[in-house]
């Protein structure tokens, strides 16, 4: 009852306010505290109000829903997955070490902040880089259209530099320059939008909503959304946002691309009107509409097609379309709204909706004032997504271990119900974590050029990219638990370097050690699982031993091999 | 030291059999040669008729009244002649005159009408019958194919749904043991080998499955056990002779040129190999139809002699092997494109009224259902959906519509959506 009472007060806040401040974000928190004061004991929030908002929300939703939550997951487990979800590799063995062994109170907070400080830059940059470039233009190395070199060299820049969430996108939505890095006037931002400009930027404007509004119009090119608000006109006055811009292939004296410009030219409009730049769009009936830049909240520009410029009597004419997108899309509570939840489904493995790039009025979050919230306190941090990862990892859900009880195994949204966050849920490594992963766990050497190594890594993905070749661009992965993934795991080239056993490499360090059998056993386990053998274990892995006749190195092999193999490791958990 | 399978209950195959592919483990050093042994074993049983199905899956969405349907004359109707075909009364496209000597063997659906126009949409749609839901995925005709048929040929020990070419739909709620094997059109596996000695393989598994099943007993989720599944199809596939079947480039050299050296064409071989050897359903993804400019020459030069050869030759070796008469073929694309012929020469995404192929196992054949209003912008018979094409080649097949699967959630959901049979597809 106190808990039905709770929602129904901050369905109310929601309605009645927009922005937050952090006074009152404490405020809310100490009116979701009271349904949970009979709870176990109060997790910490390491002094951050943002912490206790998320803890107390989910709390209260475990409370309405009877569900109990898993006890904290094990430091080795912890570590491993924070790991994995900042700089998109496992540990290796000194960090483990040095995180088990600290037995200060705030030890978490003190790792958390030291993968998103100076220290670990380059690596969360490298990470991050990777799952952007896949959100923002796909797994597909195969498109003249693309730069992945320039969307990397972005990428890593404003990651680098934990660049604003709102300067990020106004430099993705309004980019102009050359895609290419070393070609003049290079700017790899505009590689976002280089390979989305045909067909009247159908793409750029579908694409643009979904990733950045967590709004999916695609299918309002051709007509009215049969279970939203959607409508076909919103999709072509979005789309005329775009219809200043245009892709311009570069060629390198033969009949190859070298690279893509991305310029604004003044648009003369359908109907032959600069000064009223149309554009006509069909409906299902086949009568021809008109449509001119109207934001998704219905804000119009100015329906000049003419670049900004100034007339020989001083007056300013023209507007910039995309840069007035920009404005309107980071002033908008959408947009906030779009990368709490897409982050969130990061860390957790599922958004407050699915998919996370779907916020639409027809398919409900399942924290509304928990998402709202987050979304106004990441605005109040001046867009500082550092700051909401901080916040989340932080939150006593994303320390719960994964193992399920008796009393939150029905919280499960592989079986398709809505995410409480009662326990972690497993997930499989992305491809990109697990190529990092194989490479820290054997100690590979990572000094070197980041580009040359993401080129690498992008040449070893290639083998699970399937490129649909359709306009919107989509591909799919192998890389997804199936037969061709495990065989790459157990005999493909990257798992022979990792198991291999030549001198000086990972295997023969350790089987040359002065260690024991045993502690050899239990470093390949620590090193890869975070955590000891059992001692069935040990026996099964001595048996290895015995039958590799005293060859040390090769019956390590063995194990090795086994262990990377596991679902253990290549499950995030 | 007992052994035991990685996943508790072996799927797809007994225990002894099973325990046999896992033996060198037990005994750390016996000679391992479980694999070939039973393969001999179940020789006879490869001779038995099996059902199955291709899928001929056309990416981006093929202008069906551009092949299937065309309106000459008609201001949407483009430049394409019709050609007169085996079949009675059947015209289809000029571009396509091997298939027009092959029409007696299939049925034109000139009557599809559906929502979905976007590529995603419209490829997760058609399918599976049911359109995207954020609470449930739904299994693909692969993986509800391969999940009714596969008890049918015990002896398969590649996996029943193999997409070649493309990546198909997944299994949904079924669970990865029943995804799609994505191969490429070469036939290539990729990693079959371990290159050490299978007693030594056989350890390392041993010392697999010890971890594996603790992770697994620790109940943490599904995709645990999903993943040791998943492992034991791999390793009983790893040394399969049935392999063999994917090895295209062992056909005789004038078998390959009719099929057409093209992706296609070896993906149509490959499947014809695949259906011989048991396995219960192929796609084969033809892609490059999402024609939004230049749609023309495109269809004339490129497209439509690839499609028309390699389907042509799939049929006719299918009917002169015997194995037509249980092999269901469907041609289709996640939709078509507009009657209207758009400002680049191009036609766009159209879902409203289009066409789908089929033929084979228990399909009338010769015939056309359906038709389109003469600019071919309207259905003006019942129209069809991807549920009814989907219940019809389940009822081709013999697979009883009367199915009903327990979605993860707990739902029960019924085969193809209650998709109603298209009837005059059946004799």
């Amino acid at each position: 009852m106190a808990a039905w009472t709770m929602s129904r007060t901050l369905c109310a806040r929601r309605v009645t306010c927009r922005v937050a401040s952090l006074a009152r974000l404490v405020a809310l928190a100490w009116v979701i505290a009271l349904p949970v004061q009979a709870a176990e004991k109060t997790p910490s929030d390491f002094g951050i109000p943002e912490v206790r908002v998320i803890n107390d929300a989910l709390r209260a939703g475990w409370a309405d829903a009877r569900l109990e939550p898993s006890a904290a997951a094990t430091d080795g487990e912890w570590c491993r997955r924070v790991y994995l979800d900042l700089v998109g590799r496992i540990p290796t063995l000194a960090e483990l070490d040095a995180f088990t062994k600290d037995s200060t109170a705030d030890k978490k907070q003190v790792l958390v902040d030291r993968l998103l400080g100076d220290e670990y830059v380059d690596e969360f940059a490298r990470s991050w880089t990777d799952v952007w470039t896949t959100i923002l233009i796909g797994r597909d190395t195969d498109n003249e259209m693309v730069s992945r070199p320039g969307m990397r060299q972005y990428l890593r820049r404003a990651l680098s530099k934990n660049a604003s969430y709102d300067e990020f996108v106004r430099e993705l939505v309004t980019a102009s320059g050359t895609n290419a890095p070393g070609a003049s006037n290079f700017n790899g931002a505009t590689n976002f939008l280089c390979g989305k400009m045909e067909d009247n930027g159908i793409q750029a404007a579908a694409r643009t909503a979904q990733v950045f509004l967590g709004m999916q119009v695609q299918c309002t090119q051709c007509h009215n959304h049969p279970f939203n608000k959607g409508k076909q006109n919103q999709f072509w006055e979005f789309n005329a946002f775009f219809r200043q811009t245009r892709a311009l292939r570069r060629f390198d004296g033969g009949n190859d691309v070298s690279s893509v410009e991305l310029v604004d030219q003044d648009f003369a409009g359908e109907g032959g009107d600069p000064e009223e730049a149309e554009i006509y769009y069909e409906l299902r009936n086949g009568l021809t509409k008109v449509a001119y830049p109207v934001f998704v909240d219905g804000a119009e520009i100015s329906k000049s097609g003419y670049l900004p410029g100034t007339m020989s009597d001083g007056t300013p004419y023209g507007v910039n379309r995309r840069h007035e997108l920009a404005e309107m899309m980071v002033a908008s509570p959408l947009l906030s709204r779009a990368i709490v939840n897409r982050l969130w489904g990061h860390f957790f493995g599922y958004g407050f909706t699915k998919p996370v790039d779907d916020l639409g009025e027809h398919n409900a979050p399942t924290h509304p004032e928990l998402l709202d919230t987050l979304a106004e306190a990441l605005v109040e941090a001046s867009f500082d997504t550092k700051e909401l990862m901080r916040w989340i990892v932080l939150s006593e859900a994303y320390g719960l271990s994964s193992r399920t009880t008796r009393g939150n195994s029905a919280d499960d949204p592989a079986m398709g119900e809505r995410p409480m966050f009662s326990h972690f849920y497993l997930r499989q490594m992305t491809a990109e974590q697990l190529y990092e992963s194989l490479l820290t766990a054997t100690r590979a050497d990572l000094t070197g050029d980041a580009e040359e190594r993401a080129r690498l890594k992008d040449e070893w993905l290639g083998q699970f990219v399937i490129a649909f070749g359709t306009d919107d661009g989509a591909d799919s992965t192998t890389f997804n638990g199936s037969i061709p993934q495990v065989l790459m795991m157990f005999n493909g080239p990257l798992i022979k370097a990792a198991t291999e056993t030549g001198k000086g490499g990972f295997l023969d360090s350790v089987a040359t050690s002065s260690m024991s059998n045993p502690q050899k056993i239990d470093l390949l386990y620590r090193a890869a699982l975070a955590r000891q053998p059992t001692r069935r274990e040990v026996t099964v892995a001595n048996a290895l031993v015995g039958a590799r006749e005293g060859d040390v190195t090769a019956a390590l092999q063995d194990v090795w091999w086994a262990v990377l193999n596991s679902n253990e490791f290549i499950i995030n958990h | 030291m007992p052994i035991t399978p990685i996943t508790s209950v072996p799927d797809g195959m007994n225990r002894r059999h099973f325990m046999s592919h896992l033996a060198g483990a037990a005994a750390l050093a016996a000679p391992a040669t479980a694999f070939t042994n039973t393969l001999l074993a179940n020789a006879p049983d490869m001779q038995k008729r099996h059902k199955a199905a291709i899928l001929l899956w056309m990416g981006g969405g093929p202008s069906t009244m551009d092949i299937w349907d065309l309106k000459p004359g008609a201001a949407t109707g483009g430049p394409f002649k019709q050609i007169s075909t085996s079949a009675d009364g059947i015209a289809i496209s000029e571009h396509m005159p091997l298939m027009a000597q092959q029409m007696h063997q299939m049925a034109i659906v000139r009557s599809m009408s559906t929502r979905e126009a976007d590529h995603m949409r419209g490829r997760y749609y058609m399918h599976t019958g049911y359109v995207p839901n954020p609470n449930v995925e739904h299994p693909s005709y692969g993986a509800v194919i391969a999940h009714e048929l596969a008890a049918q040929v015990p002896s398969l020990e590649i996996p029943p749904f193999v997409s070649v070419g493309g990546g198909s739909v997944g299994p949904g709620f079924l669970g990865m043991t029943w995804a799609p094997f994505v191969v490429d059109s070469s036939g290539r596996v990729r990693n079959l080998d371990m290159g050490i000695d299978q007693t030594r393989v056989n350890q390392r598994l041993e010392m697999l499955a010890t971890i594996e099943k603790r992770f697994i007993g620790e109940e943490r989720g599904g995709s645990a056990r999903d993943h040791a599944k998943v492992l034991d199809r791999t390793i009983k596939l790893m040394t399969s002779d049935q392999m063999q079947a994917f090895k295209v480039d062992q056909e005789p050299e004038e078998v390959r040129e009719r099929y057409g050296t093209t992706g296609f064409g070896r993906g149509c071989l490959m499947a014809r190999r695949l259906v011989e050897q048991g396995v219960p359903f192929v796609e084969v993804d033809l892609g490059g139809w999402d024609n939004h400019q230049g749609i023309f020459p495109t269809l004339a030069d490129n497209k439509l002699p690839e499609l028309d050869k390699a389907m042509s030759a799939l049929v006719e070796d299918l009917v002169q092997r015997g194995l037509y008469d249980d092999t269901a073929v469907i041609w289709m694309g996640e939709f078509s494109r507009t009657p209207n012929i758009n400002g680049d020469g191009g036609r766009d995404h159209w879902a409203r009224s289009w066409s789908v192929v089929v033929g084979g196992a228990g399909f009338r054949r010769g015939v056309v259902v359906g038709e389109t209003s003469s600019d071919g912008k309207e259905v003006v018979t019942e129209p069809y959906s991807s549920q009814d094409v989907m219940a019809s080649v389940l009822k081709s097949l013999g697979i009883s519509l009367e199915t009903t699967f327990t979605a993860t959630n707990g739902r029960p959901m019924k085969i193809a959506n209650a998709g109603r049979v298209i009837q005059d597809l059946f004799a």
